[in-house]
Order: C-alpha cells, then sequence, then structure tokens
C-alpha cells in the first residue's frame, strides 16, 4: 500500500486515540507518540503500530500518535483507518485483516 | 444463533466511540447493539466500521449477545458493513428501516455469501429487523416471517411518527397501532419484539411508565440509549414473588403429572393449559435474571429436571 496523502481517524476523546498517517519518503517507520499512559505503555503501544504496519506492507511512514488510554484493538483501528485513507483506497481489504 | 434467551434490554452503542465500545459489557444489558447508522456520521462511516470490526474480533463481551445495526443496502454502506461483520462475527446483524420482506432477504443473501467466503456455517449470523415505517408495520408479519435467521424485529418510533405526521407524545398513543401490530406479528411468527428507544433520560418517571406500557402489550423488551436505563428495565420485567411461587408450583405440578402418568393438572383449583405453562418457564427465567428465585425451596431445579 502507498501513502499518497495526509490520512487521519480517531478522536481526542477519553479511550480514544487519534492517529495521523503522512509519507516521509523512504526514511522508514517513524513514530511520533504523545500518550497519557505512555510510561506504563508507550512501548507497547509502538509494537501495535509497528506489527500493525508490517501487516499492511507499510515500510515508510511519519506516524503521530495522540493517544487517550485507547486500547490496543482501537490503536489497531484507527491506525488501519488512518492508512487507507492516507493510501486513498476506500475498498477494505477485509479478508486480509 | 439463540432465539429463546432472554432479551429484555438493547444497550445502544454509537461506533464510533471507542470509550464506551469499551466499556460497554460492564453494564450487564442482556444486548449490546453496535450502531453503524445514524449515530455515525458519514465521513466517520469508515472508521466506525473498522473501530466496531477490531473490537468485535479482540474483546471478551461476557456472554451478552452482541448486534450490529448496519445502513441500509439503500446506502453506500451497507455491503461494505455486511462484508465487514460477518467476518467479525457479532452474533445478531440488525436492519434498519425494513419495509418489506424483500429487504430482509436481499441482506441474507449478502451474509449468506460472506459467511461462505469466511469458511462459516450459514446460518451462524442471527437478524433481525427494525420497522420503522407505515408500510413495515403493515408488513410486519411478512418481515417478521421472511427468514429462519430472524430472532426479532423492533419498532423504531421516530421515523414512523414523522412518516404518520404525528411527534411523539407522553402516552404514545401515536404509536400504539404499530407496537401492537409489531408485537402480534413478532408473536404469530414465533419470534422476538423489542421496542423503540426512549430519549429523554431525565424523565424517570416516564421512561418507568413506557416500559411497563410494552411490557403489558408483551414486548421482549426495550432498545435502551444508556446504561442508566438497565436496571429499571430489568426491574419491570422481573416477576414478582407472586407470580414466582405460581410460576413454581406449575412446573412442579407438570413434573408429579409426568411422574404419575397423568393428563390433566390443576394447581390452585385452576387448570393448566400449555400457555399456563409457557408463561410460568418464561416467568422463572426472567426471576432466574433477575436473582429472584430462592434454590433452598423444593421447587430446586424442576425446570431442567
Amino acid at each position: 500500500m502507498r501513502i499518497v496523502k495526509t490520512g487521519t481517524a480517531g478522536t481526542l476523546e477519553s479511550s480514544d486515540v487519534m492517529i495521523t498517517v503522512r509519507s516521509n519518503g523512504t526514511d522508514g517507520v517513524q513514530i511520533a507518540l504523545q500518550s497519557i499512559v505512555e510510561k506504563q505503555f508507550g512501548k507497547q503501544i509502538r509494537a501495535t503500530i509497528e506489527d500493525t504496519l508490517k501487516s499492511m506492507s507499510i515500510d515508510h511512514a511519519y506516524i503521530d500518535v495522540k493517544d487517550q488510554g485507547a486500547l490496543d484493538c482501537a490503536i489497531t483501528a484507527r491506525l488501519v483507518s488512518a492508512v487507507y485513507r492516507a493510501a486513498g483506497i476506500e475498498k477494505i481489504d477485509w479478508e486480509a485483516l | 444463533m439463540d432465539r429463546t434467551r432472554l432479551r429484555r434490554s438493547m444497550l445502544y452503542v454509537p461506533g464510533n466511540n471507542a470509550g464506551m465500545i469499551r466499556d460497554a459489557a460492564i453494564y450487564h444489558s442482556d444486548s449490546i447493539m453496535f450502531d453503524l447508522e445514524d449515530s455515525v456520521a458519514y465521513r466517520q462511516k469508515d472508521a466506525a466500521r473498522m473501530l466496531v470490526f477490531q473490537n468485535l474480533r479482540t474483546l471478551d463481551f461476557e456472554g451478552i449477545e452482541t448486534v450490529v445495526r448496519i445502513n441500509g443496502l439503500d446506502t453506500p454502506y451497507g455491503r461494505e458493513d455486511i462484508r465487514a461483520m460477518v467476518k467479525a462475527r457479532p452474533d445478531i446483524i440488525r436492519l434498519p428501516k425494513t419495509d418489506c420482506a424483500q429487504d430482509v432477504q436481499e441482506v441474507e443473501k449478502l451474509i449468506e455469501i460472506e459467511e461462505r467466503k469466511n469458511g462459516m456455517p450459514v446460518g451462524t449470523i442471527g437478524m433481525m429487523a427494525a420497522i420503522e415505517s407505515p408500510l413495515g408495520v403493515i408488513n410486519a408479519y411478512s418481515i417478521a416471517t421472511s427468514s429462519d435467521r430472524l430472532i426479532g424485529i423492533a419498532i423504531g418510533a421516530e421515523d414512523y411518527v414523522t412518516a404518520m405526521k404525528t411527534a411523539r407524545s407522553a402516552s404514545g398513543v401515536e404509536i400504539l397501532y404499530a407496537r401492537s401490530a409489531i408485537v402480534t406479528a413478532a408473536r404469530a411468527a414465533g419470534i422476538c419484539a423489542f421496542d423503540t428507544v426512549y430519549s429523554d433520560l431525565n424523565n424517570e418517571e416516564g421512561f418507568e411508565a413506557e416500559v411497563r406500557l410494552i411490557k403489558q402489550l408483551g414486548f421482549d423488551g426495550k432498545s435502551i440509549i444508556s446504561p442508566r436505563q438497565i436496571k429499571l428495565v430489568h426491574d419491570v420485567f422481573a416477576p414478582n414473588g407472586k407470580e414466582i411461587a405460581f410460576a413454581e408450583r406449575v412446573i412442579e405440578a407438570i413434573e408429579e403429572a409426568k411422574a404419575k402418568g397423568s393428563g390433566v393438572i390443576a394447581v390452585n383449583g385452576k387448570m393448566i393449559d400449555k400457555p399456563i405453562v409457557e408463561r410460568a418457564i418464561s416467568t422463572l427465567e426472567r426471576a432466574d435474571a433477575a436473582g429472584l428465585r430462592d434454590y433452598s425451596s423444593p421447587a430446586e431445579g424442576v425446570l431442567h429436571a
């Protein structure tokens, strides 16, 4: 999947996360994380994001994450939505998820 | 798919609200309904669908029935909702704005295609249909009998009263015919009947009056918009001590009659026939759900003997 524009999904409400995905050329995956639970769960949040990107074959992207204590499944959901929006693809490959 | 489970309260949860989805199970409504339709803005339909999908595949809803209200097939979202939700595997897919049997059957065909694609037995996902128009009310019985997957039909009052050129009132007289038609159709078809939401959260008295009314009409339960409404619904649907005692005596008498090979059964001098037995079983189920039965009594275990 190719990132062609900026895509954002999620909200800044409690238990949610707002994720913005944009192209960064060929600089690999860069994650800027702000989280109310960063001390406790920062590593896990980064791992969830990296694993999800890998499963979607995204090797290069800048990911801005503003987390309000979202569960892993909500982080995955918001990231996948943001990536699809950034790729300009409306039809989701549900079989691959 | 369980047709007989208790469905007193169906809690609406907006599909794009991560916090409400996360907490939905802690309130112990009988069913949770994740909404992809009216509570989700058009530009967020994709994000809500993905959020519900990931949550359904990950979270443990502690045995609470999971329902997803999809968008209609007359919108650009309905088909994609079905593709995603069948894979996410809620117990039930709920159709909005059902006008005729064909509306149910079209969705059923798409669900079946997705079940096969995902290697699931055909019929895994149950369905329910919300009737929200005068035409739907007229067609209630043909809708209720349109698919073996249907576990129930529901009335959605807001669109209905608008189409009827009226508005909702405290007494609910404007939807009395629709409620009666829907509960009668559901009973004739042998499926559940669900009432519409009560949106004035601060009017507890009005809410209680409405729950008592719909229970008296014969509904199985009510769609609710806040966890605050669950307890009252469960309290109203809970049988009282006299009803529980009578139901236990009915079941005891049935067991005794079976043991003796006797055909005619009476309790307190009143002949007990099939409808009374069915009512007794339903009473005891509701009493069990409300934790109201005394299992030190001799009737213990009779129901399951």
